[in-house]
């Protein structure tokens, strides 16, 4: 999917001599707009943003760079969710111990989810992961520690490394930022790493990655559950910033948001599913407070980035003259 | 003489990117059957598919019983009359022989009749129930160019009927196509084994990069081997 | 009492048709499903949606038009399957020269947005649709009530099944549609309009649900959320049946159906997730799946 299906063509843009520098500049005013912005915005809202972004992001680091459309997302996320909640608030964890938690929850429920889809391919994949997904969505219905239709409430967000009250909001502010470039850097690396290189070449040509003597489904799977467990550390942070884990996070509808904020953004490309986040979160908390449903608006503009613009935001804009003088390139 | 039945001028097409017909011309009279050689690769098949409008990317002229064809969207070439048999011959593996045979629509008066047709392929009658993909290669073929001639189409577009035949199925095809003759029909076909084009053809154009290199009567056919020898290679 | 396995007939028997009517559901939407993919490889995300709609056009018939069940049987299909016509011709053909994905996306898009105008004009909560006077009531079987409706929905929706298939094995117009499965191309340069194949098909499948819909409104209350979950289900259903052939996901729609309602008398915690975890064992055994043909 991605990129592959929508070639860019037409004249050769020479790169402008200094889009290095003005790349790192951007990055930096990115994080020093990051910094600055719980001063001028609810910074309940921004740890929702950031916490989406990472999620948004992790989805990516399978769909953009494997060519794997899972629409199961919601079982990690909100998996990592109940796992986080459970742990700080009946075991009485750290919140980073929880964390940890809720990304080695996610990462197994990756683990058992890759290994049953990766055996389709497509959108048999894609179907399989919705199946299970759902499948997971009934086991937290019913299941005690999840507390059914309540789900957990009340979840503290107690002392980061025992020392740093995270219920001062900045205190959380800052740590749910530095989770998320932590994230955020992990995937970087990820992806350029040599697993990633070959990931890329699997997504490129799948047979000529069999023919070189590669595991195709080994790679895969390690993507997969790469992926999952990133996507649990968004749902980890989500239930700390809430301070409730709840049915909502399980559910195939959280699977669907997170295709949209990726697709909206640009599938491959780093900063795309972030913007996407930023997006779909803004239009969430301007609608919540109206009775229109914010199904119709999402349903809509799946449909609409579908039919027309299936680079994404980021992706049309690095696609662009501008985007392609500056440097940049999307799945790289 | 008569405006020819199919007249092709300056056709070119592309495969996304790639540019593989340069300026194509040729002309079929009605009634005329004319054949294609050239080496693999040099575009006779792409010049079928172009004419018959499955490549869409194109342009050119292509003139047909007057009507000009180069926008008509693909349903609608078979309709004005003509028939396109591929090289891998088409037949499909969940359709029995006879709803293959059943499946082209009629586009006009003057077709074969299914009698007809079962006394020209007596094989396909004894095998009508079966998946079309259980006859063998030469059966194939048969019923290939006995569901076109079903259909009433009025000029054939025969893609290398021989190719992987054996040498008794060849000749059988052969006389078809001397059969088909007899009753007029208009062929274009393309074919790599020229011994076996020599009997049927009237004429012969030579193709080389996409692009047409010669166009010479049968009658000069003696005359041409050595060129013929030297650009296919043989 | 008769009793079977230390269940109680009556019970067994009961669950047994609960089984069979999900089953009917199953069975008409990942038949339509299966065509629906065969022909445009697309999966239909909105089916589930296109199920609700049916249901809601039957409502809409008879409580805005006093129009009754009987009609709202042909007619809310025929609506329906000229909604997706609509929808066919002037966006998800434009996708069909794309990775399958996008299918799949749009009209997962498609399914949101017509569940949500639905929810916004109508509230979430199910309505009430009556059964025909015709169909209401049971007979006693000897060994338990058969409700008359239920009966029918079983009957009904095995008798349109078999329609569906003999339309595709038996018929010119099936064999275009098989046809074109297999090499659209060359149907289309035999003169087939195949485009308009194509829209037919996608039609087709949306009456299907539809259909089904109507049948549903009476068994369970009409609600715009009626279709969503159970989409998802047929998707397992379809992955344990193979999407290759239609016969296949008749057969696979009733027997898990019947599986499922087995499992609500011996095992009710797991009764939601057993089609799931056939699935799940249907893919590590024979990943094609039961009727699937490619590797």
């Amino acid at each position: 999917m991605a990129g592959k299906s929508e070639p860019i063509s037409g004249e050769h843009i020479a790169i402008h001599p200094k889009a290095g520098q003005i790349q790192l500049a951007l990055l930096v005013l990115a994080l020093a707009v990051a910094v600055l912005a719980p001063q001028f915005l609810y910074p309940i809202f921004l740890m929702k943003l950031l916490a989406f972004a990472l999620f948004a992001s992790a989805f990516n680091l399978l769909l953009g760079y494997t060519g794997l459309l899972s629409f199961g997302h919601a079982t990690f996320f909100g998996g990592a969710a109940y796992f986080t909640a459970h742990a700080v608030k009946i075991w009485g964890w750290s919140p980073e111990a929880g964390l940890l938690l809720g990304v080695l929850g996610a990462a197994a429920l990756g683990l058992v989810m890759g290994a049953i889809a990766i055996r389709r391919q497509g959108i048999y994949f894609a179907m399989i992961t919705l199946a299970l997904s759902q499948m997971f969505f009934f086991f937290c219905l019913q299941a005690s520690f999840t507390h059914g239709e309540d789900g957990i409430q009340s979840v503290p967000r107690g002392h980061l490394f025992g020392v740093i009250d995270l219920n001062d909001t900045m205190n959380m502010y800052y740590f749910v930022l530095a989770v998320f470039v932590l994230g955020l850097v992990v995937i970087w690396r990820f992806v350029n790493s040599p697993f990633g290189m070959i990931l890329k070449s699997i997504r490129e040509n799948e047979q000529r990655a069999v023919s070189l003597g590669y595991s195709v489904a080994r790679y895969k799977l390690g993507a997969f559950v790469m992926s999952a467990a990133l996507a649990g550390l968004a749902g980890g942070l989500k239930a700390l910033i809430f301070q409730f884990a709840t049915l909502t996070d399980v559910a195939w509808q959280m699977s669907g948001e997170v295709i949209l904020m990726t697709l909206l953004g640009g599938i491959g490309t780093l900063a795309g599913p972030i913007f996407g986040a930023g997006l779909v979160v803004t239009l969430q908390n301007y609608l919540a407070t109206s009775d229109f449903p914010v199904t119709i608006i999402t349903g809509i503009v799946f449909m609409v980035c579908v039919l027309l613009f299936r680079r994404g935001l980021v992706g049309e804009f690095f696609a662009s003259k501008l985007g392609r003088r500056l440097g940049f390139r999307a799945q790289s | 003489m008569n405006a020819p039945l199919l007249n092709v001028s300056g056709l070119q097409a592309w495969y996304g990117e790639s540019h593989v017909l340069h300026g194509v011309d040729l002309h079929v009279s009605e009634g005329e059957m004319i054949c294609i050689l050239g080496r693999n690769g040099m575009g006779k098949t792409t010049t079928l598919r172009t004419i018959m409008g499955i490549l869409r990317k194109r342009s050119g002229r292509i003139n047909f019983a007057g009507q000009d064809m180069i926008s008509v969207p693909l349903h609608r070439t078979a309709r004005a009359g003509l028939g396109f048999i591929p090289e891998e011959r088409g037949i499909f593996a969940t359709l029995s022989v006879e709803e293959n045979l059943m499946l082209p629509p009629k586009v006009a008066e003057g077709g074969m009749s299914v009698e007809e047709i079962y006394d020209l392929f007596p094989n396909l009658k004894e095998r009508r129930t079966s998946p079309g993909t259980k006859l063998s290669g030469g059966e194939q073929q048969m019923l290939a160019l006995a569901r076109i001639l079903r259909t009433g189409a009025r000029c054939l577009l025969l893609d290398e009927p021989t190719e992987g035949l054996a040498p008794v199925i060849i000749q059988a095809i052969g006389e078809v196509l001397v059969k088909l003759k007899q009753r007029g029909m208009t062929v274009v076909l393309v074919e790599q084994n020229f011994r076996f084009a020599a009997k049927v053809a009237d004429r012969f154009y030579l193709m080389d990069h996409g692009r047409m290199i010669a166009d010479f009567p049968v009658a000069d056919l003696p005359q041409q081997m050595d060129m013929l020898h030297r650009e296919l290679g043989v | 009492m008769t009793m079977i396995f230390g269940i109680p007939l009556q019970a067994l028997m009961g669950q047994l048709l609960v089984g069979l009517i999900n089953g009917s559901f199953y069975a008409l939407l990942s038949l339509g499903l299966a065509v629906i993919f065969g022909l445009l490889r697309v999966i239909n995300f909105a089916h589930g949606a296109q199920y609700m709609l049916g249901a809601f056009v039957a409502l809409l018939l008879l409580t805005v038009g006093g129009i009754n069940y009987w009609f709202a049987l042909i007619l809310a299909p025929l609506i329906v399957g000229l909604f997706a016509a609509a929808i066919e011709r002037s966006m998800l053909s434009r996708l069909y020269k794309l990775d399958p994905l996008y299918g799949l996306l749009f009209t997962f898009g498609l399914a949101l947005a017509i569940e949500g105008t639905f929810r916004y004009f109508y509230g979430a909560s199910g309505k009430p649709y009556a059964a025909p006077p015709q169909l209401s009531g049971a007979v006693n079987l000897g060994f338990m009530f058969l409700p008359i409706y239920r009966g029918w929905v079983v009957v009904a929706s095995l008798a349109v099944c078999i329609a569906v298939w003999l339309l595709i094995e038996k018929t010119k117009l099936g064999a275009y549609l098989r046809a074109a499965t297999e090499n659209p191309v060359l149907v289309q340069a035999f003169g087939v309009n195949v485009p308009l194949l194509l829209t037919l098909t996608y039609a087709l499948g949306a009456g299907l649900a539809a259909f089904a819909g109507v049948l549903a409104a009476p068994i369970y209350q009409v609600s715009p959320l009626m279709g969503s979950n159970l989409i998802i289900i047929v998707f397992a259903v379809v992955v344990v049946g193979g999407m290759g052939s239609i016969l296949g996901a008749i057969v696979t729609g009733y027997l898990l159906g019947v599986v499922e309602g087995l499992t609500k008398v011996f095992y009710p915690e797991a009764s939601n997730i057993v089609i799931f975890v056939i699935m799940a064992i249907v893919l590590i055994l024979r990943p094609a799946g039961l009727f699937g043909k490619e590797a």
